[in-house]
Parts: structure tokens; C-alpha cells; sequence
């Protein structure tokens, strides 16, 4: 995680369209100004990266199944909650499943884990829109990359099986 | 128009965007007469998809209002939203 770039997600380790799912592995930096200020003596990861780290890792599933030709970006955020803290240095897995995928927009249900247990949840809306222009477009797919997306899902990989 | 199609999304509407069952109609249009914004109607699509097991295209209704080819009328009156929504599940049925 880079939480100052809301670069949450460090590794997608599965992705799998036909069960619509996703899991990602998080580190959480060991320093971060967001530390700083939140809070002075007491460092822990804000609530809302949680429930961002969610959103991010859905995401890479919808942009996956839409061959990174759409981008979906978050509209609502249901059922939030926040279970316990989250502090300097730990490692989390985040799994996402897509509870919808409508016209325009998708729905998916995400979860936060440390060791197994849970940590944080949350249901979310996106709408789901084509890129706003290319390099943008072109930004992500380098960050696909970079999380270890599958070189099939990318736009410009072979056709996946699923 | 199927009355129990009417019901079903009258209910939703009603349910989620928190809107007494009395005030929707037939003739109701989602968003000038009930207000449904588009992010609440998100969540009335959300519940309509899932009720009826289709996927309204609403990308493509919302592109055709935008330009002009069409009333809004033909896609958020409730009368005419029902209307579409049974044509969705009668396709469906035939797939």
C-alpha cells in the first residue's frame, strides 16, 4: 500500500470472472503521513482505506471482465463496517465477489482479512463508464501490472477462458 | 403493462428510495414527479435486476435520452418502465 498515493492493493492473487471474484493481498506500509494524523501516538489505518481498499480490489475485478475498456468508480457504499484496527506493518487479504454486474453500473460485496479472521466489510456501488480518455486508460493497465493482474485479462492479452 | 409487474416496482421504488406506496402510479415519471435521483436509481435498478433476473439496459436508454431520440417519458414513466421491463423478461423466458 502506498496510502498516500491510495494505491491500496499490492498483489491481486486470484482473479476468476466465472465465479466473479477477486482476492488481493495488501501490505500496510510500516510509515505513511497518514500515520501521522491519524493518530499522533496511535497509528492506525483509517476506517475509509478500508472501505477504499474494498472498492480497489472489486475493481480490478470489473475492470478485468471488461477487458480494461471501462472503468467502474465508486457510488455508494452499504453495510459498512470496521471491526478492528489495522496497524503499521500488517499484511491483509481482501476478497471481493460481484454480487451484480448491471447495465452501467455493478455491485459487490468485499472483505477484509487478517490471518484468516475479519476484519472489515462492505457493499459496493460503482458506476461503471468507459475510460475518460486514453492515458488514463493506459496508467491502469500499468498498475494491472504492477498488482500482478493476469497478463490474459488486460485489454490487449489473449482472450481469457472465463 | 403487467399489474404485478407494476406492484413489484412500485414497491421497490417505494422501499428504497423511501416514497409512501400511495404516491407511485402508473403515470409517476421516476424523476420528475417521484425525484429519484441517479444514484438512488441505481439502487431501484439494482432491485429490479434482481427481481425480475434481467439486466435493463439502461446505458443504452440513458444514451438515447441524451440524445434526444426519445422522451424520458418512454423509459421512466413508471406505465412504459413496466412495459419494458415485461419485454425484458418475456425475451428472457424465450432465450
Amino acid at each position: 500500500m502506498q496510502l498516500e498515493y491510495f494505491r491500496m492493493v499490492d498483489r491481486i492473487i486470484r482473479l476468476d470472472l466465472a465465479a466473479q471474484t477477486v482476492v488481493a493481498e495488501c501490505d500496510i506500509p510500516d510509515q505513511s503521513p497518514v500515520f501521522e494524523g491519524h493518530f499522533p501516538g496511535h497509528p492506525i489505518l483509517p476506517g475509509v482505506l478500508m472501505i477504499e481498499t474494498i472498492a480497489q480490489t472489486g475493481g480490478w475485478l470489473i475492470m478485468a471482465m471488461h477487458r480494461f475498456d471501462r472503468i467502474p468508480f465508486l457510488a455508494q457504499v452499504k453495510e459498512a463496517k470496521m471491526r478492528a484496527f489495522l496497524t503499521p506493518g500488517e499484511q491483509v487479504e481482501t476478497e471481493v465477489r460481484l454480487l451484480h454486474d448491471g447495465s452501467g453500473y455493478a455491485v459487490a460485496a468485499g472483505t477484509i482479512r487478517r490471518a484468516g479472521r475479519t476484519v472489515a466489510e462492505a457493499e459496493i456501488t460503482y458506476r461503471v463508464m468507459p475510460f475518460p480518455n486514453p492515458a488514463m486508460r493506459g496508467q491502469m493497465l500499468d498498475t494491472a501490472r504492477r498488482v500482478a493482474v493476469p497478463e490474459h485479462f488486460l485489454a490487449d492479452g489473449p482472450t481469457p477462458d472465463a | 403493462m403487467s399489474s404485478s409487474t407494476f406492484e413489484t416496482v412500485a414497491g421497490i421504488i417505494s422501499e428504497t428510495c423511501d416514497i409512501p406506496r400511495e404516491k407511485i402510479t402508473p403515470d409517476s415519471h421516476a424523476i420528475n414527479d417521484l425525484g429519484i435521483d441517479s444514484l438512488d436509481f441505481l439502487d431501484v435498478a439494482f432491485a429490479i435486476d434482481k427481481a425480475f433476473g434481467i439486466k435493463m439496459p439502461l446505458e443504452q436508454w440513458t444514451q438515447e435520452v441524451n440524445e434526444g431520440k426519445v422522451s424520458s417519458d418512454r423509459y421512466f414513466v413508471l406505465r412504459d418502465l413496466c412495459a419494458n421491463i415485461d419485454s425484458l423478461t418475456a425475451a428472457k423466458a424465450t432465450a
